[in-house]
Order: structure tokens, then C-alpha cells, then sequence
């Protein structure tokens, strides 16, 4: 366990040097530079300027510095922004957005259980042809509209008593968050529905849950102890993937609701070409998930000692 | 308790005798069928999955006969219809030219008292006039598209008079065929408002000069207008934007952009994927461990991240759409999934039998690339392909809702979204098309990809 554990860490930091050397590559081929526009008026100044930032060195040496300057944890000063480290940024961004993915993911993991695992039971009846449907149009409607379609109902329902219910956008309280976490966890919990479903299926139909019925055990204990257990499995699995998709998947929710969170910051930087943002942002982002998919990796291992003896 | 019987009693001499060898034994009654044939027949059998087919022939028909049908440029402004609802009002009544006015009353408007109209109302000017009030220092007038109620929401401030006399007022501030609420506020002596005020809601009829029926072809040239005739103003089936463009013109400019993204670059990244990936599982070894290591780390790349920054770094200048950036960068990125799945499949085929028989008989690499390891992975390749159209179609429409997708001209279901999510609450047609358009296209690739999975690949079939 210890050995795959490292094997995993080392990989995924070698993943993380990949997405900052491909970041880097990335921005500097964009056309132009910080330097154009106003701030160097003519061959000297821009000289001068290129020198102070080190722009004039050669590609391998910025690199270098780069690469220094990432392992010391710092991703460089704003462009844009007068006076602000991109750490900063990060640092006070990054929570609200972790804050609000979580939530999602939790609601996306848990209402993917519920719903999939009751869809199996009730199999081809009422409720299973009424969460399927609602299944396929969580996959096909794309988050911005429910994000909007969510945010026209909470107007209309705070119209209709009268009082505020729950906020319409905006960031602080609990209340601002539920429906944001909602929205962006619809449709992966759609997807971990489905996917639910078909294990569970798969399991109902094995031979130790007909064992255990032939004991005479409770159906609720079959169910909790024999059927969900085996069938959660392959949910955590694709937990990894769905943290990832919920994190970029934020930004959308984010600008709709107006969340001060890192998604939207990063769009904003990309609209402004803040190249140290967008490059800080993207490297910051691409290590959390990796580091997330490697804990969730490591969390399988635990749960199914069967992963472990591979 | 019953007695047991002997075998004598059941069976004679006769049971033993070889029955009489029939020559059809061995013929086939019906006509083989091939994997394809089975696929399709367990294909129509779906009926959710045919359904669905044939949406996506519509769309695609959508798509490219749409415009050649409805001949309207999606960049095309329509000034005198913008934001308008499908089944809006088009009728205009032809008028004489504007001229200015000078507060003379029209004889049929005389007499009333407070605010009140001193013409008809109509989309060219709506005028107004008041009598004096004693006691006040002076007015000012309001324009809104809602009744003034409790809240006294007055609207738009249009006019202040100092004087407390009988006063008259033009409106022409951009008017539209709806009915507006102008209100007159008394105002005290130190300039502040007074709860007196007096509300009147004015119902505006659209109207046309006939020079601008000329100039936009409304009616047929020959034909002999007069003033107080009525006219049509062109015809938006589904309305139009906020800009007063056809909505009909703009879907189908936006299903083009939608669906050519959304299947170009699939079956592009499918077939990087499945060159990469049979590589890698037919020659394996060393190289298929560089190779897959190297798509690990692709997979690895934040995609929507990396799908801005890439947009970034093509720069779309000026007059470019935008859309050959995203399909590079789409492609760019996408592949490693169908790679990762035609290896692990050309693995799995390369330790069957018959590719060992067709080694056997001489079969060169080529013969049994071609012959047996690409037709037998056909069918997940396929599967793949389905299932990857909605995921581009949907990235393709994120990328353009947060502004880093197509630039604007081009119309996207994803950017027409974008528009019209500012609108929602008046205009609610702007987001519902664009968006009702995206979901019925990823739900009948959703749902075709899971018929194909069914009826292609009996391993992957779901429990359904």
C-alpha cells in the first residue's frame, strides 16, 4: 500500500511538471507580449523593461526561473491588477470555489446513490421511468441553462411568499450556497445515477445476495449490507473525474450566481490576458486535481481490498 | 404408493429402429447475416434509439437546407422588430412622414382634463398635455412599461418643467408597439416630488412611413399605398434577438457552427485516438508504455483549462469565427480516451485464436491490422464516436456561454445562449431556442450512443 502510495505521488507530481511546462510553452506562443501597448513607448524603454522582467533571456533560462520560482511557490505579480500576487489571488479565491465544489460533490454523490440505487429497486415501475427520465435530462441540459432556469424559479418563488427564501446570487451564508452547489452537481449526479443503476442491477442479480435472501435475511439489511455496499464501488471510481469536472465546471455557475470564486476570475484573466493569472490559475487547478484523483485513487485501495492485491 | 413400472411396458423393439436420414438436415433455413445486419436489426428493434436517429437527420437537414429554405442573413438587423416574441404583431399603419409639432390639439383629443393624449399615439411620437395645477412649482414626467403602483416606480425621467402652467410634450424616445405608463409629478417649490401625480397609460400602435416601406421592400413595389393603409413588416417565424436578427436564420447559422464542431471534431480526435491507440497495443512493449504514459499525462491536462488556454493562444483576430482554434484545441485534447479503450481492445484481440490461426497461414502486421483487429473493434470505435458528439457539442457551447468560445458574429447555440440569458426575464425566447436546440441534440446523441452500445457490443450491454 505504501509503495503504490508513493508510486502514485511520484507520478503525479511528474503530471504536475507536465501541465506547467505545457502551460508555459502554451502562453508563450500567444500573440504579443505584456509589454506592448502603452507601456513601452519606444526600442529603449521596451529594452530596458524586457531586462527588468527578464524577458530578454533565452527561452531554457526563463524556463528555468519559472520552474524555480513554481517550486517556491510563487506564481508571479498580476498584470492587470496594481500590486497583486497571484498567490493572493489564489489564496483568496480558490476557497470559495473548493467550498462551493465540495458541497456540489457531495450533493452529486449522495443524490447519484439515493436516486440510482432506488431506480434498481423499483425497477421498469413508476418511480424508476420518472428518475430515468429526469436522469437523461440532467445529462442533456447544459448547466448554464439550469443555472439560469434556477435562478428565474428561486425570483419567482421569493415573488410568490413574499420573502427572501434563499438568495439569488451572490457569496457569504449558507443559504447563498445551496442552490449554486445544487445546479453544479446536477449533472454529474445525473451521470453517477446512471451509473448506479447498472451496478446495482448487476448486483441484485449475484449469487451472495441470492445467499443472503435464502438465510432469510431482512431485505433492508440485504440492502444496506450486501447491495450498496458492492454497488457504491464503481461510483467512487469515477469520483475522481467528476471532482475535476465539477471544479472547471464552476465557472459557469460561478458567473451566472456572481461567486467571487477562481473560476470566474480565471475567465476574467483570460478576457484581460493576465498571463501570470492564467498561468498560476491553470498550473494551481491541474495540481489539485491531480492530487484529488490520486486521493480518491488511494481511498478505492482502502474501501476494496481487491484493488490493493493487483 | 404407486407400482413401479418395467421397462417392457414402455418401450418395444420398435423404439430402437434408426429413423430415416432426412437430406435437409444440415441446410440453413434462414440467410446468415452479417455483424453489421444483426447490429441494425437489434437497432430498429430500439425504438428510442430510431426516434433519435431521425431527430439527428432533422437537425442535420436543419442545419444545412435550413438556410438554403429560409433565405434570411442571420446578420441581418431588423430595426423595427427587436426582441420580438415568435407570433408577434407585425402589422404597421402607414403614416405621413414625421413633423414637428407645435401643441395644437387634434379636434377628436379635445376636451378631458389632467394628463392626457393630444394625438393619437403611435410609434412615431406620442404627445401629451396637461392642465395647470394651482400650487405647484412645477412638473416632471415619467415614462415606464409598468403601471405606477404603490411603490410609486414612476420609470424613466423624460422632462422637467419649472412652471406650473398647462404644458405640452413630445415623446419619440424609442418607441415600440407596447403600452406605456407616463406619469406627471408635481413638484414642490424646493424641487422635491409631492404625493400628487397623475398616471396614464397610453397604448402605442406601430406605424411605418411609406418611404420606409419602400426602402425595406415591405410590399411589392407596384402596389399602390396610401396613407392609413396597413402593412406587414417581415416575417421571424421564431422572432428575433436583441439586435433584431432572425432567430430562425440564427439557429440554423448556430446548428452549422454546433453540429460541425460537435461531429468534425469527434470523428477527428476518434480517429487520432484509434491510430495512437492501435499503435501502441499492436507494437507494444517498451513503445506502448511511452506511448500510454504520454497519454496519461494528456488525460491528466485540466480539459476546459486547457480548451480556454489554447483559444488564448490561437488568438482569434479580427473576422475570424473562432471555430477552427476550438477544433484543434478540442482535438488536441480529447484523443487519449478513444486511445486508452482501441488499446486495451487490440490487446485483448491480439491474444484470440484466429489472429494466431491468420499468423499461422502467413498473414502479414498490415493483413491483420486491416482484416481483423479494426473491423472487430469497429463497433466500441463507433460506440465511441457517438458518445463523443454530445460532449463536444456541449464543451463547444460552454466555451461560447463564457465568451472564450466563437467570436460575435458568428452565431453558436452556445454564444446565442450567452446572449440571451441577459434577457431571460423579458425576452425569454433568446435563451429558450438556442438552448432547447443543444439539449435536443446532445439527448439524441445520448440516446442513439446507448441503443448503438446495445445493439453493437453484447459485453457493454446495460442492464436496462
Amino acid at each position: 500500500m505504501w509503495k503504490y502510495t508513493l508510486k502514485r505521488l511520484i507520478q503525479g507530481i511528474i503530471t504536475v511538471w507536465f501541465i506547467a511546462t505545457a502551460t508555459f510553452l502554451a502562453m508563450h506562443n500567444v500573440p504579443g507580449d505584456p509589454l506592448s501597448g502603452q507601456r513601452a513607448t519606444n526600442a529603449a524603454i521596451r529594452a530596458n523593461l524586457e531586462a527588468k522582467y527578464g524577458l530578454d533571456k533565452p527561452l531554457t533560462e526563463q524556463y528555468f526561473i519559472y520552474i524555480g520560482n513554481l517550486l517556491q511557490g510563487d506564481f508571479g505579480i498580476s498584470f492587470t491588477q496594481q500590486n497583486r500576487q497571484v498567490n493572493d489571488i489564489i489564496r483568496e479565491h480558490f476557497p470559495v470555489s473548493a467550498t462551493l465544489g465540495i458541497l456540489a460533490v457531495i450533493f452529486a454523490a449522495l443524490g447519484g446513490v439515493l436516486w440510482g440505487a432506488l431506480t434498481a429497486l423499483y425497477r421498469n415501475r413508476l418511480p424508476d421511468t420518472i428518475i430515468m427520465f429526469l436522469v437523461i435530462l440532467g445529462i442533456s441540459v447544459p448547466s448554464f441553462v439550469f443555472a439560469a432556469l434556477g435562478q428565474l424559479t428561486l425570483v419567482n418563488l421569493n415573488a410568490l411568499f413574499g420573502i427572501s427564501l434563499l438568495p439569488v446570487a451572490g457569496w457569504g451564508t449558507v443559504s447563498h450556497m445551496l442552490l449554486p452547489a445544487l445546479v453544479l452537481g446536477m449533472g454529474t449526479m445525473a451521470y453517477l445515477t446512471r451509473l448506479m443503476r447498472s451496478s446495482m442491477l448487476e448486483i441484485i442479480h449475484s449469487d451472495y445476495v441470492r445467499t443472503a435472501k435464502a438465510k432469510g435475511l431482512p431485505a433492508a439489511r440485504i440492502f444496506t449490507r450486501h447491495q450498496l455496499r458492492n454497488a457504491i464501488l464503481p461510483v467512487i471510481t469515477v469520483l475522481g473525474p467528476a471532482i475535476a469536472a465539477i471544479t472547471t465546471g464552476g465557472f459557469v455557475v460561478e458567473l451566472v450566481f456572481a461567486i467571487p470564486g477562481l473560476g470566474r476570475y480565471f475567465v476574467q484573466a483570460v478576457q484581460q490576458l493576465d498571463y501570470t493569472v492564467i498561468m498560476g490559475t491553470t498550473v494551481f487547478y491541474g495540481a489539485f486535481l491531480v492530487f484529488m484523483v490520486i486521493v480518491v485513487d488511494l481511498l478505492y485501495g482502502w474501501i476494496d481490498p481487491r484493488v490493493r492485491l493487483q | 404408493m404407486t407400482t413401479p413400472v418395467s421397462h417392457s411396458q414402455i418401450l418395444n423393439s420398435a423404439d430402437f429402429a434408426p429413423i430415416t436420414q432426412r437430406a435437409d438436415v444440415h441446410a440453413i433455413s434462414r440467410p446468415s447475416q452479417s455483424y453489421w445486419q444483426d447490429a441494425w436489426a437489434r437497432l430498429k428493434k430500439n425504438r428510442r434509439a430510431i426516434v433519435s436517429l431521425w431527430l439527428i437527420v432533422g437537425l442535420l437537414a436543419f442545419a444545412l437546407l435550413g438556410p438554403w429554405l429560409w433565405q434570411i442573413d442571420p446578420a441581418r438587423q431588423d430595426i423595427d422588430q427587436i426582441s420580438q416574441a415568435p407570433g408577434a404583431d407585425r402589422s404597421a399603419t402607414i403614416v405621413a412622414p414625421y413633423a414637428p409639432w407645435d401643441g395644437t390639439v387634434a379636434a377628436e383629443f379635445a376636451g378631458g382634463s389632467g394628463l392626457r393624449l393630444a394625438m393619437a399615439a403611435n410609434s412615431q411620437a406620442v404627445r401629451l398635455h396637461w392642465d395647470a395645477v394651482p400650487g405647484a412649482a412645477g412638473f416632471r414626467l415619467y415614462r415606464n412599461i409598468f403601471a405606477a403602483d404603490d411603490e410609486m416606480a414612476f420609470g424613466l425621467p423624460i422632462a422637467d418643467f419649472p412652471t406650473p402652467a398647462a404644458g405640452y410634450y413630445e415623446d419619440r424616445l424609442d418607441l415600440r408597439p407596447d403600452t406605456y405608463y407616463y406619469t406627471l409629478a408635481v413638484q414642490a417649490a424646493d424641487g422635491t416630488l409631492t404625493a400628487n401625480y397623475q398616471t396614464l397609460a397610453v397604448p402605442v400602435n406601430r406605424v411605418i412611413t411609406l418611404d420606409e416601406v419602400r426602402e425595406r421592400e415591405l410590399a411589392p413595389a407596384e402596389a399602390a399605398l396610401d396613407i392609413g393603409d396597413e402593412v406587414h413588416l417581415a416575417l421571424h417565424p421564431l422572432g428575433t434577438d436583441y439586435l433584431g436578427r432572425d432567430m430562425l436564420a440564427r439557429l440554423m447559422a448556430g446548428a452549422q457552427v454546433s453540429l460541425f464542431i460537435g461531429i468534425i471534431a469527434p470523428f477527428l480526435y476518434v480517429l487520432l485516438g484509434v491510430a495512437y491507440g492501435a499503435t501502441a497495443g499492436f507494437v507494444g512493449g517498451r513503445v506502448d508504455q511511452l506511448l500510454m504514459r504520454f497519454a496519461d499525462f494528456v488525460v491528466a491536462l485540466p480539459f476546459l483549462l486547457f480548451m480556454i488556454l489554447f483559444q488564448v493562444v490561437f488568438g482569434i483576430g479580427p473576422g475570424e469565427s473562432g471555430i477552427v482554434p476550438m477544433l484543434i484545441a478540442l482535438v488536441v485534447l480529447a484523443w487519449p480516451a478513444t486511445a486508452r479503450l482501441v488499446r486495451g481492445q487490440i490487446l485483448q484481440i491480439r491474444q484470440e485464436a484466429y489472429i494466431s490461426a491468420s499468423r499461422l497461414l502467413g498473414a502479414r502486421s498490415s493483413y491483420l491490422v486491416w482484416r481483423h483487429m479494426i473491423p472487430n473493434t469497429m463497433g466500441v470505435i463507433l460506440v465511441t464516436l457517438t458518445f463523443a458528439v454530445p460532449s463536444a457539442i456541449f464543451t463547444e457551447a460552454f466555451l461560447s456561454f463564457i465568451g472564450m468560445g466563437v467570436a460575435p458574429p458568428t452565431a453558436s447555440w452556445g454564444s446565442m445562449s450567452n446572449e440571451g440569458l441577459a434577457r431571460m426575464l423579458t425576452h425569454p425566447h433568446e435563451l429558450i431556442f438556442p438552448s432547447l436546440f443543444i439539449s435536443i441534440t446532445v439527448l439524441a446523441f445520448n440516446l442513439l450512443g446507448d441503443g448503438l452500445r446495445d445493439a453493437l457490443d453484447a459485453r457493454m450491454r446495460s442492464f436496462e
